[in-house]
């Protein structure tokens, strides 16, 4: 087997010999994800001298934006061509992070649980204990116990899904799927792809693909470019994000790639569907996009007709707080139609000892996910009174860099909104839970005969939401489907953030045996 | 006859049913929707198999009986109503033992049961070794909140009306006699009877309408499985379990019963807690039930839990429900502390609170069959509580 390898390029160390001892000793903090929030976090709190847990469930640090290849994708591909900076920003940082982090593995105070799935957290006297299976030598699955004082849950965002006709096609994917499949390795050469959706995070999946190869042959953004101009103030007092989007807009049209306004894909075909509704049968052929009225209504004669063999589309992301929810934090309106983890200026939430950083708490990129990460660390070490505490300018200086990058995220959220009337897209027979096969007429009907007021009553009374992913995918849709436009999505409390075999949890029950 | 009903849960829908059908003027009171209380918190057995001979018992012999009639109204599918039938299964052949001196008692009291020795013909999958149970082929199952749309849809289209609101006090006349409800709107709903049918909430609302009776929450974990194949034919459960239901021990308790359900996904429920209205994850809880549900079906091990819940049931100091009128306040009723069971016990409860308002009995339901469930007991002669 291949040795597991870091993005850094170089070969990750093997498990310590004393890890499972490790694991049974309190530290001061759990660090619950290992993007660039917990990263950052689990960095300043073990510089300012804090013994930390840092866990993932992925098998390397990194998170969303530094996602790494799984092994077998990199057979025989060259390291040093990976990761390529087109998909991997600012890897500097990066490698600064793993560094510091590599370099508190070697001191003992930090323990980096990697392939470590948190499946649920309980509040103690003194702390946490946060639950865990680990598997790393998957298929097996091993429950374990973590303790500590205070608890930072960094466990980001996930896509927010808009079902549509065709949606559920071979070949539909999330926008944030591609970037993944991208990312780890994917082949997209010769796909024709069409992007739609809305948001910043378009560009960059599409500036990608097309430099892997694939034809990009439609971007369609559901926003009005004028919607920009509104929010002009937080716009332009982040002359980086510019930038960024300068690149990227450089890069479509090097490539001729047509990024169509106020436009969305509105259904999808498959193979040998020629103008019947085929779903389900082959892969997706044909997508249909139109134009939008200003309340998202596609205006009649716009139609187009695209082929494509793959698509892939974004509507923003939905804050994963399924480790928090359970613990009784409270939640504040992200201004994107989402919830996330209410924080101070310290990232404290409303329960003593617990934490929030990065996309918890509310979407809004890596810089600021890292910037909060940050000050949240600060937050415990003062809360913990560790001794080394940073400077008060530095400190004062984080803090106004996260007001500033949340300014900047709301104005985006502001400007690329849902639109409002995106269920007129749905035939009855959609589907809109797709683990439970229940369609968007089903919803509709129990919606109209009054019995459900929210998404929790629905998967009650249809099973929308019980399947497999547990509404991950659908509980936003279906909470637009029934809720008041102004009511921000709040997910159903998930007492299980992940599954877990019960015979893992039967044998954590018992006495435990062998930890090493 | 205008009655209220406060409380939209199984058993304020069951009430709604059986009154509306009787002709009676029927209004449903909640603060939120269908079923979101309690009733989406548990599980939907109704079993016969761990009940003492008594009087749940005998409400649930007669709410077994209008299961029957509800699925043959209403149609089985619209709550996923399966009379799949109960597998008791003894660990040990003292346990055995016990377990058939309690099928005893029932059969006198006409439960029916059927000693099985090899219960792996029942069941192929069950754990090898295990020296037998009883077979209860009367326990079903439904889906609740299924079950309480379909039931108050149903008392709906015989008139009743269904609204919104929070019930916060009884407007009452000449000799403390109730007339109405006060919502927190200020709306006031006017009743010749009001049925308290507010489940773990019943003791607030109890209070609220002058009409005290202690209700209290025990909370339990429901653990969800991935959907599988079908695997399990019956609701099985341990001998143990029928031990802990009586009980009024403080602290845990955890003995599973595992089922299959329609959609294919194993059900393991439930534990036992007095921890007030606690909402924490108890991963401990969680372990437990696991280990035994892995005890009695070893292919779960390799079965993953996808979903956990938790509610609180309502219950009486006594465990028993309190069914009937309230002495102290002419036109109220109490309808709750169902504790474990109040899904089983709802249709019989909401037939016996209709008889109880008609002076006469409603369908099987004869008010002076069930007097050990009134409130009186909880009261002395002069209507105070004990
Ligand atoms: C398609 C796409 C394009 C993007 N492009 C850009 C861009 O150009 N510029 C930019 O600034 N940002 C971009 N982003 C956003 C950026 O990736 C995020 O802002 C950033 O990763 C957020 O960091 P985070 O630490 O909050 O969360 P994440 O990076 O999402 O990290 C969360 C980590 O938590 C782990 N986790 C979650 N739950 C558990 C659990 N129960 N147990 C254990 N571990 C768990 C996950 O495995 C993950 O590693 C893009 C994102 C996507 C999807
Ligand atoms: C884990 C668990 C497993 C269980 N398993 C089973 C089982 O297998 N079989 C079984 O039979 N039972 C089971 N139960 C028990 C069963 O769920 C309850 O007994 C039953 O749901 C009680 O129903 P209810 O209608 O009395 O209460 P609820 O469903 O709680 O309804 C009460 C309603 O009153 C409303 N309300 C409260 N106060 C007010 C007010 N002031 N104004 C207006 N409305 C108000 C609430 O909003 C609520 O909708 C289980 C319970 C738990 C917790």
């Amino acid at each position: 087997m291949a040795e597991p390898r870091d993005l850094g390029g170089r070969a990750a160390s093997r498990e310590p010999r004393c890890l499972g001892a490790r694991r049974d000793e309190p530290h001061d903090l759990v660090v619950v994800g290992a993007g660039p929030a917990g990263m950052a976090a689990a960095a300043t709190a073990l510089d300012g001298g804090l013994r930390v847990f840092l866990v993932d469930s992925g098998p390397a640090p990194g998170g969303q934006f530094w996602r790494h290849p799984p092994d077998h994708a990199r057979e025989g591909v060259p390291t040093e061509a990976l990761p390529a900076e087109d998909l991997h920003h600012d890897l500097r940082t990066y490698r600064a992070l793993r560094a510091t982090l590599t370099a508190h593995e070697r001191t003992g105070r930090l323990t980096l649980l990697l392939d470590h799935h948190v499946w649920t957290t309980a509040r103690e006297a003194d702390g946490f204990t946060v639950h865990a299976v680990d598997r790393s030598r998957a298929p097996e699955e091993r429950a374990v116990v973590l303790r500590a004082r205070a608890l930072l849950v960094a466990t980001g965002a996930y896509d927010r899904q808009l079902p549509f006709p065709g949606w559920d096609l071979p070949g539909v994917l999330t926008a944030g799927g591609l970037q993944a499949l991208l990312k780890g390795g994917g082949v997209v050469a010769g796909r024709r792809v069409v992007l739609g959706g809305t948001g910043p995070f378009l560009l960059p999946v599409a500036a990608a693909l097309a430099g892997r190869g694939a034809a990009v042959v439609a971007v369609c953004e559901a926003a009005a470019p004028s919607a920009w101009l509104r929010h002009p103030a937080p716009l332009l007092r982040n002359p980086a994000k510019w930038a960024e989007a300068a690149g990227y807009a450089v890069t479509l049209a090097r490539h001729r790639i047509p990024v169509r306004t106020r436009t969305a894909i509105i259904s999808a075909e498959g193979e040998g569907a020629e103008g019947e509704r085929a779903e389900g049968e082959g892969r997706v052929a044909v997508v249909r996009t139109a134009s939008l009225a200003a309340d998202g209504t596609p205006l009649p004669g716009t139609e187009r007709r695209i082929e494509a063999d793959t698509v892939g589309v974004g509507w923003g992301f939905v804050p994963q707080l399924d480790l928090l929810l359970p613990l009784g934090c409270g939640l504040a309106d992200a201004g994107d139609g989402t919830t996330a983890a209410a924080v101070d200026a310290g990232q404290r939430t409303t329960v003593p000892g617990l934490y929030a950083a990065g996309e918890t708490c509310g979407v809004g990129g890596a810089a600021l996910a890292m910037s909060e990460g940050r000050v949240a660390a600060v937050s415990v070490l003062t809360d913990l009174s560790a001794p080394g505490l940073p400077g008060t300018r530095r400190l004062a200086a984080e803090r106004r860099t996260v007001a500033r990058h949340r300014a900047f995220a709301r104005a985006l959220a502001q400007a690329h909104p849902l639109p409002p009337a995106w269920p007129a897209w749905l035939t009855d027979d959609t589907t809109v839970c797709r683990c439970e096969e229940v369609t968007a007429g089903a919803v509709r009907s129990v919606r109209a005969d009054g019995s459900a007021a929210g998404h929790r009553q629905v998967k009650q009374l249809t099973r929308a939401g019980m399947g497999w992913c547990q509404g991950r995918m659908c509980g936003p849709a279906v909470h637009c489907l029934v809720a008041a436009r102004e009511v921000p999505y709040t997910p159903a409390e998930r007492l299980i953030a992940t599954p877990v075999t019960l015979g893992a949890l039967a044998d954590s029950g018992e006495p435990t045996a062998d930890h090493t | 006859m205008e009655v209220v009903i406060l409380g939209a849960g199984i058993v304020g829908a069951a009430c709604a049913f059986h009154a509306a059908s009787a002709g009676l003027d029927v209004t449903v009171l909640d603060r939120g929707p269908v079923g979101a209380g309690t009733t989406s918190r548990g599980e939907g057995n109704i079993l016969l198999s761990d009940k003492e001979p008594g009087p749940e018992l005998e409400l649930a012999r007669l709410s077994r009986d209008l299961w029957d009639e509800a699925a043959d109204e209403l149609g089985p599918e619209t709550f996923e109503f399966e009379a799949k039938g109960g597998l008791v299964v003894a660990g040990a052949p003292e346990g055995l033992a016990a377990l058939h001196a309690f099928a005893a008692r029932q059969a006198a009291a006409d439960v029916r049961t059927e000693l099985v020795d090899r219960v792996g013909e029942f069941e192929p999958h069950i754990a090898p070794g295990l020296p037998g149970g009883v077979h209860y082929p009367q326990d079903a199952q439904v889906q609740p909140v299924l079950a309480a749309a379909a039931l108050l849809r149903a008392a709906v289209r015989r008139g009743a009306r269904v609204r919104t609101g929070e019930a916060v006090a009884a407007v009452t006349g000449t000799g403390g006699r109730i007339t109405g409800v006060r919502t927190a709107d200020g709306v006031v709903l006017p009743a010749d009877a009001v049925v308290n049918a507010a489940g773990t909430w019943g003791g607030e609302v109890g209070r609220r309408l002058g009409a005290p009776v202690e209700i209290l929450p025990r909370r339990g974990f429901v653990l969800v499985t991935e959907p599988l194949p079908p695997m399990i034919r019956h609701k099985v459960y341990s001998a143990d379990y029928v031990a802990n239901v009586a009980s009024s021990d403080e602290g845990l308790e955890t003995s599973c019963v595992v089922e299959g359900t329609r959609a294919g996904i194993i059900l393991i429920g439930a534990s036992r807690e007095r921890v007030g209205f606690d909402t924490a994850m108890n991963p401990a809880v969680v372990a437990l039930l696991a280990a035994q549900a892995c005890r009695l079906f070893p292919f779960l091990r390799d079965v993953h839990l996808i979903r956990a819940y938790r509610g609180f049931r309502p219950y009486c100091p006594d465990h028993l429900p309190v069914v009937g009128p309230d002495p102290r306040v002419p036109g109220v009723l109490h309808a709750c502390g169902h504790e474990g069971a109040g899904i089983g016990l709802a249709p019989g409860t909401g037939a016996l609170i209709t008889a109880q308002m008609l002076g006469r009995p409603w369908r099987g339901a004869d008010p002076a069959a069930h007097t050990g469930l009134l409130p009186e007991r909880f009261l002395t002669t002069g209507g105070v509580p004990k």
